[in-house]
Order: C-alpha cells, then sequence, then structure tokens
C-alpha cells in the first residue's frame, strides 16, 4: 500500500534532497569546498598582506581588513550561483531530475531542497573563507545578526537566481555564460576591493545600480561596523529580489519549463 | 476501482508532432497489462502523461480514482515507474539511489534503508550495493531501476521496456520478481518488444498505434483471432520439391527445413499424412514464431494500410 501524502512526505522529501545535495557537496570537497579557500587566501596574500600595504587605509580601516567582507560575499556569490546551476542542471543533464519530477513533491519543495543545498555550501565556503581571513587580519564581528542575515539572503538570492539559470540551460557552456559576463564584473565592481566613496560623480551613480554593492556593504558593516549604504535599502533590496526569484522559479517549475515535455 | 482510467487523451507537441490522439484506456486493479505498439505509436507519451513527466494537450488520467492531472501529488503515490532509459546518477550509490527515492515519497529513512537492503537482496544487487553505479553491467542498471520503483510500495508500477538488452537468465529472474509483485496486488502494466513476454506474462492487452488504441481486449480473445500459425519442420532427407497440399502453404527455407502455414480449421494430420505419402519423414516441429507477434504485426500493418 502506498503512503498517503502530508505535510510529513514533504517534510520527508526536503530532508532528503538537502541530505543528497549535503553528501555530494561533501563528497567532492575537493571541488567544492577548497578551491574557493585556496583562491581567496591568494587575494588576502597578494591584495592584502603585499599590495595592501602599499595602498594604506581604505574607508578608514586597513586595506587588508576592509578587503575580508568583500572576498567573503564574493565566494558565497559564486559558491550559492554555481552549486545549484551545477547540481540542478547535472540532474537535468543525466536526467536523474526525473526521480523528483514523478515523486508526489510539490515544486516549492524541490525548490527549497535545492536551494538549501547552495546556501549550505556558501555558508561554508563563507565560514572557512572568514577562518582564513582571520588569520591575516584577526576575527572581526561588530553585528551578527546583520552578518549572519545577510549572508543567508545573499545566498538565497543568489541560488534562486543560479536556479533559474540552470531550468534554461540546454548544455554545460549555457551555465557559465551569467557567473563570466554578469556576476564576476558585477561582483569585482561592487565594492569589494574599493569603497564606492572614492568613485567620482557618474561612476558612483553607477556603482550605486550594481545590487552587490549593497550587499557587499551591508556584509561589510555586519563585520566591520562601516557602510557606504543605508542596512533598510540593502534588506529591502534583498527581499524583493528573493520573492521575486522565488516567483519566477516556481513558474518555471509549475509549467515544467526546460523539464516537461 | 480501476488502477488507470485515460479519458479522451491527446498531445500534440510544440514541433507539431500529434502523439496521442484521443485515447482511452482501462487497467483494472491487480491487472498484469501489456501495452504494445511499433516505435513512435505513442506508448511513451501515454506513460510519460501516466507518470507526469508530460503534459497532455487535453484528456485526463486517473490513478485509482485520483486525477493526475488535478491531484498530481497523491496519483504520483501511487505509482512506480521503470523508465526505459536509465536515470539514475551514475555517481552514485545503488544503496544511495534507493534510499533516496523512498524519501522522495515520504519513506522515514531508517524503513527506506530497511527496504532498500530487501529489494536489493531480492533483485541480487546486494553486494553491488556501496559499488559506483556506473559499475554496474546495463542488466544490473535495469534491476536497479525496478528497486528503485518499488521502494514505496507503489500500487500501479509501469515497466517500459524493462528487459530491453537484458540476457535470458537475467529477465527470467526478472519476471518472476514482478510476477511475485503482482501476486501481491501489485498492478502492472508493461511495455515490451519482446512480445513472448507480454503473452506469458500479462492478462490483457492493448495495441497502440499512431497515436490511437487500436486494440484493447484480454490476450486470450486476442490469441483466439490468429486463424494461421505457422510450424517450422525438420526432415530426416533432403527434398528436392514440395508435395501440394490443399489449405496448407508449405515453404522450403533449406533442404531439410520446411515451414508450414496451417488454418486452426485444419487437422495437422493431414498434413503428416500427405507428407509421409511424398515420402518426407518429419524429425521434430516447433512453432515458428510468437503468435502474439503475429498477430501484432497483422494489427499494426492494417492499421497503417488503413490510416494510409
Amino acid at each position: 500500500m502506498s503512503e498517503k501524502v502530508t505535510a510529513t512526505t514533504y517534510w520527508i522529501g526536503y530532508k532528503t534532497i538537502v541530505i543528497k545535495e549535503v553528501n555530494r557537496i561533501l563528497r567532492i570537497w575537493a571541488q567544492t569546498l577548497i578551491p574557493p579557500v585556496i583562491t581567496m587566501s591568494l587575494y588576502f596574500v597578494i591584495f592584502g598582506a603585499i599590495i595592501g600595504r602599499r595602498v594604506g587605509e581604505m574607508g578608514g580601516m586597513p586595506y587588508m581588513d576592509f578587503i575580508v567582507p568583500g572576498l567573503i560575499m564574493l565566494s558565497v556569490i559564486t559558491n550559492s550561483y554555481g552549486n545549484i546551476t551545477s547540481s540542478f542542471f547535472g540532474a537535468k543533464f543525466g536526467r536523474h531530475v526525473e526521480e523528483l519530477l514523478v515523486s508526489p513533491l510539490p515544486p516549492w519543495i524541490i525548490l527549497a531542497g535545492y536551494v538549501s543545498g547552495a546556501v549550505f555550501r556558501a555558508l561554508a565556503v563563507g565560514v572557512l573563507v572568514w577562518l582564513v581571513a582571520g588569520v591575516f587580519s584577526g576575527f572581526h564581528m561588530h553585528n551578527a545578526v546583520v552578518t549572519f542575515s545577510v549572508l543567508l539572503l545573499t545566498a538565497v538570492v543568489f541560488s534562486l537566481a543560479g536556479f533559474i539559470n540552470a531550468i534554461y540551460a540546454q548544455k554545460f557552456d549555457d551555465i557559465s555564460i551569467i557567473p563570466t559576463f554578469v556576476l564576476q564584473p558585477l561582483t569585482y565592481l561592487g565594492g569589494v576591493f574599493f569603497s564606492v566613496s572614492l568613485l567620482p560623480g557618474i561612476a558612483q551613480q553607477l556603482a550605486l545600480a550594481n545590487p552587490i554593492v549593497y550587499m557587499v556593504n551591508a556584509f561589510r558593516y555586519g563585520l566591520l561596523g562601516v557602510t557606504d549604504v543605508a542596512l533598510w535599502v540593502t534588506y529591502l533590496m534583498m527581499v524583493g529580489f528573493a520573492v521575486t526569484l522565488f516567483f519566477i522559479c516556481m513558474t518555471l517549475l509549475t509549467r515544467g519549463v526546460g523539464l516537461r515535455s | 476501482m480501476n488502477a488507470l482510467e485515460v479519458r479522451q487523451l491527446r498531445k500534440t507537441y510544440k514541433n507539431g508532432v500529434e502523439a496521442l490522439k484521443g485515447v482511452d484506456l482501462d487497467v483494472a486493479e491487480g491487472d498484469f497489462f501489456a501495452l504494445l505498439g511499433p516505435n513512435g505509436a505513442g506508448k511513451s507519451t501515454l506513460i510519460g502523461i501516466i507518470s507526469s513527466l508530460v503534459n497532455a494537450s487535453s484528456g485526463e488520467t486517473r490513478v485509482f480514482g485520483t486525477s493526475v492531472q488535478k491531484q498530481r501529488s497523491q496519483a504520483m503515490a501511487e505509482i512506480g515507474l521503470v523508465p526505459q532509459e536509465v536515470n539514475f546518477n551514475q555517481f552514485e550509490k545503488p544503496f544511495d539511489i534507493v534510499v533516496n527515492q523512498a524519501g522522495y515519497y515520504g519513506v522515514p529513512r531508517a524503513l527506506a534503508r530497511e527496504r532498500a537492503e530487501r529489494y536489493l537482496n531480492q533483485l541480487g544487487l546486494w553486494d553491488k550495493a556501496f559499488k559506483m553505479s556506473r559499475t554496474l553491467s546495463g542488466g544490473m542498471k535495469r534491476r536497479l531501476l525496478i528497486a528503485r520503483a518499488m521502494v514505496h510500495h507503489p500500487r500501479l508500477l509501469i515497466l517500459d521496456e524493462p528487459t530491453a538488452g537484458v540476457d535470458i537468465e537475467i529477465r527470467r529472474s526478472m519476471w518472476r520478481f514482478i510476477e511475485e509483485i503482482n501476486a501481491a496486488g501489485t498492478t502492472v502494466i508493461l511495455t515490451t518488444h519482446y512480445l513472448e513476454e507480454a503473452e506469458n506474462l500479462c492478462k490483457n492487452i492493448a495495441i497502440i498505434d499512431q497515436g490511437r488504441i487500436v486494440e484493447d481486449t484480454s490476450v486470450k480473445a486476442l490469441l483466439s483471432k490468429l486463424d494461421v500459425e505457422t510450424f517450422v519442420l525438420d526432415l530426416r532427407e533432403p527434398v528436392d520439391a514440395l508435395p501440394v497440399i490443399d489449405g496448407i502453404e508449405l515453404v522450403q527455407m533449406d533442404a531439410t527445413t520446411l515451414e508450414a502455414s496451417i488454418p486452426k480449421s485444419r487437422s495437422l494430420n493431414r498434413l503428416f499424412r500427405q507428407l509421409e505419402e511424398s515420402g518426407m519423414e518429419v524429425v521434430s516441429m516447433r512453432n515458428k514464431a510468437n503468435r502474439l507477434e503475429e498477430l501484432f504485426v497483422r494489427m499494426v500493418n492494417l492499421d497503417g494500410e488503413n490510416a494510409a
């Protein structure tokens, strides 16, 4: 006799997707957790320790301290986005997404499971990079609630965005286009290495149109207590992005775009 | 209650291909049902719609009274699907694949582990349970698909070409397993190209061709329509010429082998008598082909000619 579908079915289904995703991330830790830590360590050594000494202060603090929040956010953004695109597109490509599509699980549970997996990886990488940063600049924590909530919201927003990318992707090239041509430039120009207040008039206005500037600055406030932008704007924007992207994901999943013929 | 009810099901793909043209079908609870049809007939589309992998253009599908289109989650809980192509993650272990699939149906993890062990054992895969599934042979992968489909104890098991490319010994062990499941009360729907499987295993049968059901009856009733049977006769000595026997068609295959097509109304004694009178001694005899296969080819060809 098959099981009756209840809230417990959905809860167990959700946990199963998360366990599967977390196991995948841990199983291939050399691909998922270590590379960003090595890359960020190099950033800390080159930009922070070597070049940073010559730069002096940025935003009223040592340059090394200034770049730490941005580099953690850079890791969180690329890993949340990259995890969900590779995992969900891989499931589509290998057709094992059909295991979920023929199951009783509704679209929002499938989405929640994959997003949770991506958030786990983003936070794990974020914590590892934060630990490495601590070696170079010491451990700072101005406001733990802001730090954690910004980290979480950023990971959720970029996981949802990555999910949309994975749904539309037809080949592996399609999941590298957005990270290379959109995310990377926006992140590098998003106040990771410099304070937007240093930019001249029009460039500063343009920089403020970049949502990553807000996320990096809010996170910098959480760790160091300094920011170029208002916190409430950042929260409003991130919640707005998360809700909008969630509904886009739900619409695509419910219609079966790229999944059901 | 029927395990499956399909009403006026239509599917037209975006490229304009009309795969299903108003299919009606009922499968009774507990049945072992064969769904046959040539390639491109609409079988996979029909199974895809039943299992919610394909969206129907119109019509309705009910699984144990629950609409796939309106109450998808509940309907899917009743179905176990063995797809035509291997679709599990080949970088996962068979045990994990089966346990995770159980989880998607709300089976608690401890129970899922017990069931995974039981089904992998029953299907002869336990010694491979913790190896990477990409290292399994083709037959093992097919059996893993069955274990995965059964782990949530579906009331309706759909097998889409489950034994394609599987050697005869493994195929037979798979069928014993499926027969036991059916005997325990699970309704089974099977598509296969090995028509002797359908003839030997299934109680009822539907033939689909060009998006329409062209036959929907019991296997017994269908076979009763076969009015001519073909036998292969092996002779002791080579023959040069064949006797002409009224109502029986004889064809020489090689020096010592004949094929005899005989209407069911005719006696075989007459055939043997005539051959004996012509100095031929028959040393062995067998059915040329599976009877269902002959009917299938005839029905599908007839339908194709009518459509043309």
